[in-house]
């Protein structure tokens, strides 16, 4: 697993001092941004497969519900908001997988940064690429559901909190699963109980603004989850990765 | 500091062969204990005890349903400390504790679910309620599939074990969010129809047999994680010497006995 040169090449330049030539935490982080986004610019067809994804599953359900206004706009926030995780969750398979398969991941771990704060940076990434496009199109499937206009902001303030959530808590389930042969499926599997809490409280903030009930609570359940999950969910994350690599 | 705080048997059990011999020896024992409670339970729970005097005989399945949604949480608890310590200690017989677990408490939830629908349906007047404790239990068979379903999908069975048992760790930190997050959603829609536990206490006559029934899983699920780990140890030292000594004699063994 360890290669010897790639393992001794480390602590060899700290020993000859040349300090400046040691990446930093920081200089690590930016590196692994932009080498993410340089790949998901290059194969930049695929970040729109979610979308339609997305579009696709809302066009349909005034087929299958009818297309009374009314009845569209009550559960509009409910279904779109199933509709984003249901679309963030082919993309978060990819996640790790080919990183552990070109033997990236064994240079994260060896690398000198610690191996919680690469896996937040894969997040960060991650979320930028496939989630955010997702969230940019909110206000267009909205319209096609009829969501009311007051709702929206909402919609999109809780999306913003649960979608990185969401990204955080799949980061460790795609991570367990990249060692595997195959996933899919087991994904949604896995998943799905950690989901619910986080549904529970996004669709709670929607279908209170809906009613013109105060929403700030459930909103506010949801940020405190998200920072306890910035800082405990690369952490899991590592684990589940140092789990994939070792053989 | 060489002297260690962990008995000597400990040491002494987790060897795959040991465990072996021990598992095979007391499988039997612990087998025929919970049959013999099973059976003294079921006959107290659904002969001796009264009907009750709202339900009728219809809450005579609690004798059923309740043990199975002990055990349902109590193995969670189980497969994730055993979990722990392959996690941390690299045990391979916690490994295959942790993952033998895992089938039998699905089905101890498996079972809690369809009895509860089964009695929910003449009391309730419906199958299914999203009530927060039957959510729960859901969620609970969910996460139970997501373990069993990561440790079958690796190549390799000891890293599926250690992911599994990851999974399971992560599962214990999500059930209580889950439970109190579901209890949440279902005030704010609406308040609790039934209460399932509501009555402060229970009748003596009704109390023993089911006590005695949550002895009988308790030991049927020993009886059965051991039958269960033996065989796993099995396939996975099929490469050891043990095992080659033990499929060696095994043969003079069925040469003596009558064909």
């Amino acid at each position: 697993m360890v290669s010897t040169p790639s393992n001794a090449l480390g602590p060899t330049r700290a020993r000859q001092g040349q300090a400046a030539r040691t990446p930093t935490a920081w200089h690590a982080c930016r590196a692994l941004l932009r080498r993410d986004f340089v790949l998901a610019w290059r194969r930049r067809g695929e970040l729109f497969l979610p979308l339609l994804y997305a579009v696709i599953v809302t066009a349909l359900f005034p087929f299958a519900l009818g297309p009374d206004p009314q009845l569209l706009g009550r559960i509009a926030g409910g279904v779109l908001l199933v509709i984003v995780v249901l679309a963030m969750l082919p993309a978060l398979d990819s996640m790790f997988r080919s990183d552990l398969e070109d033997g990236t991941l064994e240079q994260w771990l060896l690398a000198p940064q610690p191996l919680a704060l690469l896996a937040l940076t894969r997040v960060i990434a991650h979320w930028l690429t496939t989630v955010l496009p997702l969230l940019v199109v909110m206000p267009l499937l909205g319209a096609l559901l009829d969501l009311p206009a007051g709702v929206l902001p909402v919609l999109l303030v809780a999306l913003l909190l649960a979608t990185p959530l969401l990204a955080l808590l799949g980061s460790v389930l795609s991570a367990l699963a990249a060692g595997a042969r195959r996933s899919g499926i087991l994904l949604a599997l896995m998943l799905l109980p950690l989901a619910v809490p986080v549904v529970i409280f996004a669709a709670g903030a929607i279908a209170a603004a809906q009613s013109g009930m105060p929403y700030l609570a459930p909103l506010a359940w949801l940020a405190a989850a998200l920072a306890m999950a910035i800082v405990l969910a690369p952490l899991a994350c590592a684990a589940a990765l140092r789990i994939a690599v070792e053989s | 500091m060489s002297r260690s705080y962990i008995p000597h048997w400990i040491h002494w059990l987790g060897s795959p062969p040991n465990f072996y011999r021990f598992a095979g020896a007391w499988r039997p024992w612990l087998m025929a204990a919970a049959l013999a409670a099973g059976a003294i339970g079921l006959y107290g729970g659904l002969v001796l005890a009264p009907p009750d005097y709202q339900q009728g005989d219809a809450y005579r399945i609690i004798f059923i349903h309740v043990p199975s949604a002990w055990m349902s949480l109590a193995i969670y608890a189980g497969m994730a400390v055993a979990g722990l310590i392959a996690l941390v200690w690299r045990v391979k017989l916690a490994e295959v504790i942790a993952m033998e677990s895992a089938p039998i408490g699905a089905a101890f939830t498996l079972v809690t679910l369809v009895t509860g629908s089964l009695w929910g349906k003449p009391m309730w007047g419906t199958w299914w309620t999203w009530d927060a404790r039957l959510t729960s239990e859901l969620v609970l068979l969910f996460l139970y599939l997501g373990v069993i379903g990561l440790y079958h999908a690796f190549e390799d069975r000891r890293r599926g074990a250690r992911a599994a048992s990851l999974l399971a760790l992560v599962g214990v930190v999500n059930l209580p969010i889950v439970h109190y997050s579901v209890q949440w959603w279902n005030t704010l829609h609406q308040g609790s129809t039934v209460d399932l536990f509501g009555r402060s206490s229970i009748a003596p006559s009704m109390l023993w047999p089911l006590l005695v029934m949550a002895l009988a899983t308790h030991l049927y699920y020993f009886a059965s994680i051991l039958g269960r780990a033996r065989t796993d140890l099995l396939s996975l030292e099929s490469g050891k010497q043990w095992v080659r000594e033990l499929v060696e004699e095994q043969p003079a063994q069925r040469q003596g006995a009558p064909t």
